[in-house]
């Protein structure tokens, strides 16, 4: 790719105006300092709706939920600010309406629990809490990883560290069983959902190990249907990324992450080497995973039947069944905050949060926080499009790609789109580690989008009459 | 890389497009299905925390909805439980609807479309639809002489009172006792409710029967008034007509006889028809039945109301019946109301209304207007007409010989001074170890009927001697002719 030329990358293709015709991105970031304010009245707002509705009138901790909202969005704004100028705008204004609205949401639950004398909760306290470690992260990454490339320099430790902390859940003392699945740890009276934090480190593992290994798994092997399949040489790293997947499946019973994580690595492993073939022995082998699995675990097969028909045994899957009243009653237009029986459905608080929103937001609040996600998404893909280095680009997909497959699989599991999978929804969902994953992903983002906007450094001919030109590699 | 970038930007494009659609499916295409799908409570929960409009006789509320401190924001409470309870029915989280509280829950609850402008102003300003109220037919005065009359009867006596204004239909009174308190079951207490519930079901007595409408007895000798319409409409017979007064009528076919219910003779060899019902003479109408044959004695029922089911207003009443095939003994039997002959007190009612409105019986109904939150009548009952039983020679026929029946026969303790009386008694026999059911018919003024009155007592815990339709359930009708007329 970086091959010695007069011309500065992207002057070729420059409609911009400036500088000899180099797309020159602006800054925008008084556009996303509007945006962060948008984001907040409706964080905020949510919550003192919530009161309103609960209680007769706005709620008296609203100082410090929208102050410690606030001077977290502040916080982040500030730091994106200095340490990445050019970074997308509208990334973190969504993280944080997205955060605010999960805050206000998990208020609004806690007091129907408390109400009902239920044993869980509240998740409020801890949720904001999770929320500042959330934005705290994101800026120490910001500040720290000046350049996302270095991170490629260190790929192995992270393919180790993500490993690592999906085995930690299996092991005995730390790790514990909750509702048939062995996700968790505890620890100092903290549950903890390593996987979450394994997904963004394995991302950043599968796109380092890609970038360097792609030409090799990018040779064409056997022709079938019009697709170049690869060769069976190279058919490890898939096979080994499989049989992981499976192995979550099988000693965690973790449908979700499972789906996740090879799904991550079949898209990376195709964008990286632009063999179509990938996609379709990935799916293939998905699809066997999937058979095979619905046949050997009943776990499994319980999904698949609570997805199909889950009125005709309302006692068994009555979460799903719930779920489904529960959007059935918001409707169109929602009960309005506080006004529904969310709590009627089992975590609702976590992986049942959608549906919460879908009960009292209605049909109109659910759409526009799908609509907030695919924004994230197809931003993040944009940065990957504009980026200017392999693994830049790789990255950014993998995290927008990641973030794309775990909602769809939860909000479609919930809404019984597909069959129901256990994972956090990004920012809204009850839950540290998936909050403080998800602010790291939005910080690795904004770093990509920051290096890939940043005005191109300036190219010159020392001399007019020199034989050889000084070129600034990409 | 570009190529495969732009290509997962249209495959996560599609994913999301997949994820909007299903929640439209869901939440808008299935919406109405899945909220009125049977488990689904938050449908329930919802129509239980609205405050429900009340259930009103005049201007008093017998139900009505109380704000409370709790999950479902409104109480619903019976005022006068004991006595409206047949009528009010429950609203309850549990064990569903009853009563008026089923038949217009839609109104009530405020779900009914004519109360649609309120709704949509409800939609805007994002309030809880509030329900329309219900007025009843019922005459207050005339309720409580009816559940008066009855708590007054000896102890466990069970019955039921059911009064119609003639020309109308109007359900004035309707009482059922033993009766019980609907706020036991509607109470937001579940535990206790459901407590309740299981010892009002268990209870032997049946107390949340409504034996006004639900319970189907045999009517005994006030059949006699059907029989008596059913000989003057066939042409053959007149009130002077003169019919057998014997003490035994010997039965076709079988070694059985009929007897009176003194067991001696109705005072001659040979009495006239007014004669006969005056003292209720029991071989005369057995003869005039089998003369008349069964299909007759059917007809003449069914244009009074048997066979249908003639009310709206409540749930679940029962149809009255009589055996269109019995055989020559048989409709013996049925001629003076035993046999197969089962009717409601509701019936019975409509039969002594049907004779004082001139032959002609009007469909009875309970609700008399129904009206928005704001108090405007949204609509009016229009009196319906069933069925014309008998012309309105043959009605004021029979409506003298009901009379001679209070003047100078079983009726007397139906007399009020200075107004005019038609009645008819009745005393239908079970097995010898049961006492028998007591009957009493009537309507007065005889010139301008007001009212009509049917009341029935079981299992009065006096002597066998005693219970006659005359003695026991004559004085309840007198009191409730009276609470009406003299208003």
């Amino acid at each position: 790719m970086s091959v010695s030329t007069p011309t500065p990358p992207g002057r070729s293709r420059g409609t911009g105006s400036g500088s000899g015709g180099a797309i020159v991105h602006r800054t925008r970031r008084t556009a996303e300092l509007m945006l962060l304010i948008l984001a907040l009245a409706i964080g905020v707002g949510a919550y003192a709706i919530v009161g309103l509705a609960r209680e007769g009138s706005i709620p008296a901790d609203i100082v410090v939920y929208g102050g410690g909202l606030t001077a977290l969005a502040v916080a982040a704004h500030v730091v994106r600010r200095f340490f990445a100028p050019y970074a997308d705008p509208v990334l973190l204004p969504i993280a944080v309406a997205l955060n605010g609205i999960g805050l206000a949401m998990i208020q609004r639950i806690d007091m129907s629990l408390e109400a009902s004398d239920s044993p869980f909760g509240p998740f409020g306290p801890s949720q904001l809490l999770w929320s500042a470690v959330g934005v705290a992260l994101f800026c120490a990454v910001l500040v720290v990883i000046r350049d996302h490339r270095r991170l490629q320099t260190l790929t192995y430790t992270w393919g180790l560290v993500g490993l690592g902390l999906l085995i930690l859940p299996l092991l005995p003392g730390i790790g514990v069983n909750i509702n048939g699945s062995r996700i968790w740890i505890s620890m100092l009276g903290f549950s903890f959902q390593p996987g979450e934090i394994a997904k963004v480190c394995l991302v950043v593992f599968f796109a380092g190990y890609l970038v360097v290994n792609r030409d090799a798994l990018a040779l064409a092997g056997k022709r079938f249907l019009g697709i170049d399949f690869p060769r069976g040489r190279d058919l490890g790293p898939i096979l080994v990324a499989w049989a992981a997947s499976l192995g979550i499946l099988v000693f965690q019973r973790d449908l979700g992450s499972s789906l996740l994580f090879f799904g991550i690595f079949v898209v990376l492993l195709y964008v990286s080497t632009e063999r179509p073939g990938w996609l379709f022995l990935g799916g293939g082998m998905f699809l066997g995973g999937a058979y095979a699995g619905y046949y050997l675990f009943g776990h499994v097969r319980n999904r698949v039947e609570g997805w199909l028909d889950p009125f005709g045994d309302i006692d068994t899957y009555a979460q799903i069944v719930q779920a489904q009243y529960g959007l059935a009653w918001g409707s169109l237009l929602g009960r309005g905050l506080g006004e529904g029986s969310p709590t009627l459905v089992s975590y609702a608080w976590s992986d049942f949060i959608a549906t919460a929103l879908g009960e009292e937001l209605g049909l109109t609040g659910l759409m526009a926080i799908i609509l907030l996600y695919a924004f994230i998404v197809e931003r993040g893909l944009r940065t990957a499009l504009i980026c200017r280095d392999a693994f830049g680009k790789l990255l950014a997909v993998g995290l927008a790609v990641s973030l794309a497959l775990q909602v769809f699989v939860v909000i479609g599991g919930v809404t019984r789109l597909i069959p129901l999978t256990g994972l956090t929804t990004p920012f809204l969902s009850a839950g540290g580690s998936s909050l403080v994953a998800n602010w790291a992903i939005i910080a690795l983002l904004l770093r990509i989008s920051d290096h890939a906007r940043r005005p191109p450094p300036e190219v010159w001919a020392p001399e007019p009459d020199d034989a050889t030109q000084v070129v600034k590699l990409r | 890389m570009n190529r495969p970038i732009r290509l997962m930007s249209v495959g996560c494009i599609l994913l999301f497009l997949a994820l909007l659609l299903n929640v439209n499916y869901v939440q808008a295409w299935q919406s109405d299905e899945l909220n009125d799908q049977a488990a689904n409570t938050r449908a329930r929960d919802a129509e239980f925390s609205r405050e429900r409009g009340p259930i009103l006789v005049a201007d008093d509320p017998i139900a009505e909805s109380r704000p409370v401190d709790d999950t479902y924001q409104f109480q619903r409470r019976y005022n006068q439980p004991l006595i409206y309870a047949h009528l009010t029915g429950f609203f309850s989280y549990r064990y569903d609807k009853t009563g008026v509280e089923l038949t217009e829950n839609d109104f009530l609850s405020g779900d009914d479309p004519r109360l649609l402008v309120n709704r949509i102003i409800d939609l805007v300003t994002n309030e809880e639809p509030q329900g329309g109220s219900a007025l009843l037919t019922i005459d207050r005065v005339a309720q409580q002489a009816a559940f008066g009359g009855l708590m007054d009867l000896p102890a466990n006596a069970k019955g039921a009172v059911v009064a119609l204004r003639p020309d109308t239909g109007e359900i004035l009174a309707m009482s059922s006792v033993p009766t019980y308190d609907p706020n036991l079951i509607a109470t937001h207490n579940f535990k206790q409710g459901a407590g309740n519930w299981r010892s009002l079901n268990n209870n032997p007595a049946q107390p949340m029967f409504n034996r006004a409408i639900q319970g189907r007895y045999p009517p005994g000798s006030t059949f006699k008034l059907v029989t008596s319409a059913a000989a003057l409409s066939s042409g053959q017979y007149t009130p002077d007509t003169g019919v057998t007064g014997t003490a035994v009528l010997d039965l076709p076919q079988t070694d059985l006889v009929l007897r009176n219910h003194t067991g001696g003779s109705c005072g001659a060899e040979e009495i006239t028809l007014t004669q006969a019902l005056a003292v209720s003479c029991n071989t005369a109408f057995g003869s005039v039945g089998m003369d008349l044959g069964p299909g007759a004695l059917a007809d003449q029922a069914e244009r009074f109301g048997f066979g249908q089911d003639v009310l709206d207003d409540l749930p679940s009443d029962a149809e009255s019946v009589f055996p269109r095939n019995a055989d020559q003994p048989q409709t013996g039997y049925s001629a003076i109301g035993q046999f197969d002959v089962a009717t409601t007190p509701l019936q019975m009612a409509m039969v002594a209304a049907g004779i004082a409105n001139d032959g002609l019986v009007m469909k009875p109904y309970l609700i008399s207007e129904l009206r928005s939150p704001d108090l405007d009548t949204v609509e009016e009952a229009d009196p319906q007409e069933l069925s014309e039983a008998v012309t309105p020679e043959v009605a004021e026929q029979l409506q003298q010989m009901m009379v001679e029946v209070t003047n100078n026969g079983t009726g007397e303790s139906a007399q009020i001074e200075g107004i005019e009386v038609g009645s008819k008694t009745g005393t239908a026999e079970r097995s010898s170890e049961q006492h028998p059911y007591a009957w009493f018919v009537s309507f007065a003024p005889v010139e301008d009927p007001q009212v009509a009155v049917a009341v029935f007592v079981e299992d009065a815990n006096v002597p066998r001697s005693e219970i006659t339709g005359g003695g026991l359930a004559g004085p309840i009708a007198r009191a409730v002719m009276e609470a009406v007329i003299n208003q």
